[in-house]
């Protein structure tokens, strides 16, 4: 089976460069915003888009992302409605890899078996859910592998040799590498230090390794874009997206440029790193 | 309920953590190699008798157990039905059950060689407990606390100060207890290199739960004992109340395959079962959240919601998931009682046997006001007296004065 993310991987090492995730939490600052957004994501620069499903209790995220899920709560979105926003997105664009991340209790009560069918029917490729290490596999891992679903598993710096086999096992479309032991949005990643990470993974898989967490300027995504096979920004996005918003919280006219206009100088800071050969 | 019930309800959890469907590892990536390295620190610590011995040690000149058994005679007399005995969990140093398991924890941390501590707590008994093992033993301690809860329990804030502790007010969410652990496992994703989480009841990923029942079950052992001396057989029944349900199940495990024996959880009902309220059981179904599948309060998003009780130690969505899994199997019959009742309980306790229960264990005496005068004068009955009032006395006066103007 081919995911979008495997043939879009595929693409980016026929061009030598690296892939540039960006990463919005879905109906933040409402549906209609946040899908307008999406819709400008890939011209705007991005290879691969996550979206976050927003929970009550992100106990990974940190202010940021945690006020972003809160704002999309706050607009009503549910995970019927994220998935609904899937389907628009993907009524207009067939090819760019959409990834589903966020936590497991909404996916759990949604119901696992008809979130799969409704995921992949709306045209989602992949799903990174933080609360769900290989010891619990059985819960969505394996039947979302069986459902033509890529799950895309984090590693971590204290992710060491012994346990990446098990880490990688069931991982496909890419690897996720944390470059940090914190929460999202806090601290900034060393560009040799992930360098030597992304190496010390890549000697246990063929799968592209994507590194994120604190990465917030176009020269920081050049660097690690020249260590990784994909660049991961998110709380640089959603920040960018909160300072938009008016004193309530509400979407101005700003909002979706204020987005897309940082997409596309980070895009750039990717798009300049040539990829080290393989 | 369930048609195959297991030979033992004692000797859960699995290999997995799992009690039944509950329970288990539902935890980052970042956290998963510390957690299994605590699972061995833990069983390595288990097989050694001279962690025991020291343990034991502590236990008996420091915290000052056994605690007694007391049988209430003016409150057996007052209800006129089965004999009730209190286990006397508030006279424990630092006032409380807690510090039973806050022991067991840090002695295991010192064994892992970390030197910095945190935790989350609600009421602020193991938050108190905390700071003062820590301080025992010269450790660095961080105690999470949800902002409603700092205000609304100034004096143990004010404790954990004094022993050396940094209280961090926590302003996420509904600024309770569910958001002081989210607070505490972000601190702990952040500084997993030296930080050990010293999480205060059954709950969380495994190995905590078994971990936390195995280091309170002392309450029961001793009760069993006690028991034995004071009438030469085991009690009818056993009732304790329910946030995490540390104290309960501390209580409760010792005796679950004692089919004689009748067990009571309380949950607190909060304003009522229908309006805000804190019973995961009675209003909750079974969900995942901090490392655990359990049964939660979430809408019907899969969104947790908000608890509410009059008592900050039992304001919680969730509850342990050996407790869910004992509902589950029948074992145990998990009851409520709302604040109204756990006030009137306490201020009953008071006069009658010149004991100020903490808010938690009020909700136990309230429903021990239900269940006593039905059973006959011979029934056995132990309640769990898990903390001491001290703590609410601010927050009751203001109440009671509010109710009379």
């Amino acid at each position: 089976m081919t995911t979008r993310i495997d043939t879009r991987f595929a693409e980016l090492k026929a061009e030598g460069r690296a892939a540039f995730v960006t990463f919005l939490m879905a109906g933040d600052p409402d549906l209609a915003t946040s899908l307008e957004i999406i819709k400008a994501l890939p011209k705007a620069g991005a290879d691969i888009i996550e979206i976050g499903m927003p929970f009550t209790d992100p106990m990974a995220d940190g202010p940021a992302i945690q006020a972003a899920g809160l704002r999309a709560l706050k607009a009503g979105t549910t995970l019927k409605k994220t998935l609904k926003m899937v389907r628009a997105f993907r009524a207009g664009d067939n090819v760019t890899p959409l990834v589903l991340m966020g936590y497991y209790n909404p996916i759990y009560i949604y119901g696992v078996d008809r979130f799969l069918v409704d995921a992949k029917a709306a045209g989602v490729d992949g799903l990174i859910i933080v609360d769900l290490p290989p010891e619990e596999d059985a819960e969505l891992c394996l039947p979302a592998m069986k459902a033509g679903l890529n799950f895309i598993r984090l590693a971590t710096p204290t992710t060491d040799d012994k346990r990446l086999p098990a880490v990688l096992a069931n991982t496909s479309g890419f690897v996720y590498y944390v470059s940090i032991t914190g929460i999202t949005g806090s601290g900034s990643a060393d560009s040799t230090e992930v360098g030597a990470a992304v190496a010390r993974i890549k000697r246990h898989t063929n799968l592209p390794v994507c590194v994120g967490f604190g990465i917030r300027t176009p020269e920081a995504a050049h660097d690690i874009a020249q260590h990784a096979n994909g660049a991961v920004v998110g709380s640089a996005l959603v920040d960018a997206l909160r300072a938009s918003l008016d004193a309530e919280g509400r979407a101005t006219g700003k909002t979706v440029s204020a987005v897309v206009d940082l997409v596309a100088s980070l895009a750039q800071g990717v798009r300049g790193a040539r990829q080290a050969a393989e | 309920m369930n048609s195959a019930l297991p030979n033992s309800f004692r000797s859960g959890p699995d290999e997995t953590g799992h009690f039944g469907i509950f329970g288990g590892r539902f935890v980052a990536e970042t956290l998963m190699p510390l957690i299994l390295d605590l699972e061995k620190a833990y069983a390595d610590a288990k097989a050694d008798p001279s962690f025991q011995a020291e343990m034991n040690g502590y236990l008996k000149d420091y915290v000052g157990r056994p605690s007694p058994l007391y049988f209430a005679e003016r409150l057996t007399e007052h209800l006129g039905g089965a004999k009730i005995y209190f286990k006397r969990e508030e006279l424990n140093h630092t006032g409380s059950h807690k510090v039973n398991n806050v022991l067991g924890q840090i002695m295991v941390a010192r064994r892992m060689g970390k030197e910095r501590i945190i935790a989350e707590t609600g009421a602020g008994q193991h938050g108190v407990a905390t700071a003062t093992l820590c301080a025992r033993f010269g450790l660095e301690c961080f105690v999470y606390m949800g902002a409603v809860d700092v205000e609304r329990q100034q004096p143990n804030v004010i404790r954990m100060e004094m022993l050396g502790a940094k209280v961090i007010p926590v302003q996420s969410g509904s600024r309770t207890l569910k958001d002081a652990m989210n607070d505490a496992l972000r601190d702990w994703v952040t500084n997993v290199h030296n930080t050990f989480y010293c999480i205060g009841t059954v709950a969380g990923p495994h190995p905590y739960p078994m971990m936390v029942r195995d280091f309170q079950s002392i309450i029961g052992t001793e009760t069993r004992a006690q028991m034995q001396e004071a009438e030469g057989r085991l009690p009818d029944s056993l009732v304790a109340c329910i946030g995490g349900g540390s104290n309960a199940m501390g209580l409760f495990h010792p005796f679950l395959d004692d089919p004689s024996v009748e067990i009571f959880g309380v949950e607190a009902a909060g304003h009522g079962l229908t309006n805000l309220h804190a019973a995961s059981i009675a209003g909750g179904r079974p969900g995942v959240l901090h490392g655990n599948r359990t049964y939660l309060l979430m809408d019907e998003d899969g969104q947790i919601q908000d608890a509410h009780s009059i008592s900050a130690g039992l304001d919680y969505p969730g509850i342990g998931p050996e407790h869910s899994w004992l509902h589950e199997t029948g074992r145990v019959t998990y009851l409520s009682a709302t604040d109204d009742e756990a006030l009137a309980a306490f201020q009953l306790l008071s006069r009658l046997e010149g004991i100020i229960p903490a808010l938690e264990p009020a909700h136990a005496i309230a429903k021990v006001m239900d269940l006593a005068p039905k059973r006959p004068k011979d029934h056995l009955m132990v309640v769990n007296l898990s903390g001491r009032g001290d703590k609410d006395i601010p927050q009751v006066a203001d109440i009671l004065r509010g109710a009379k103007s």
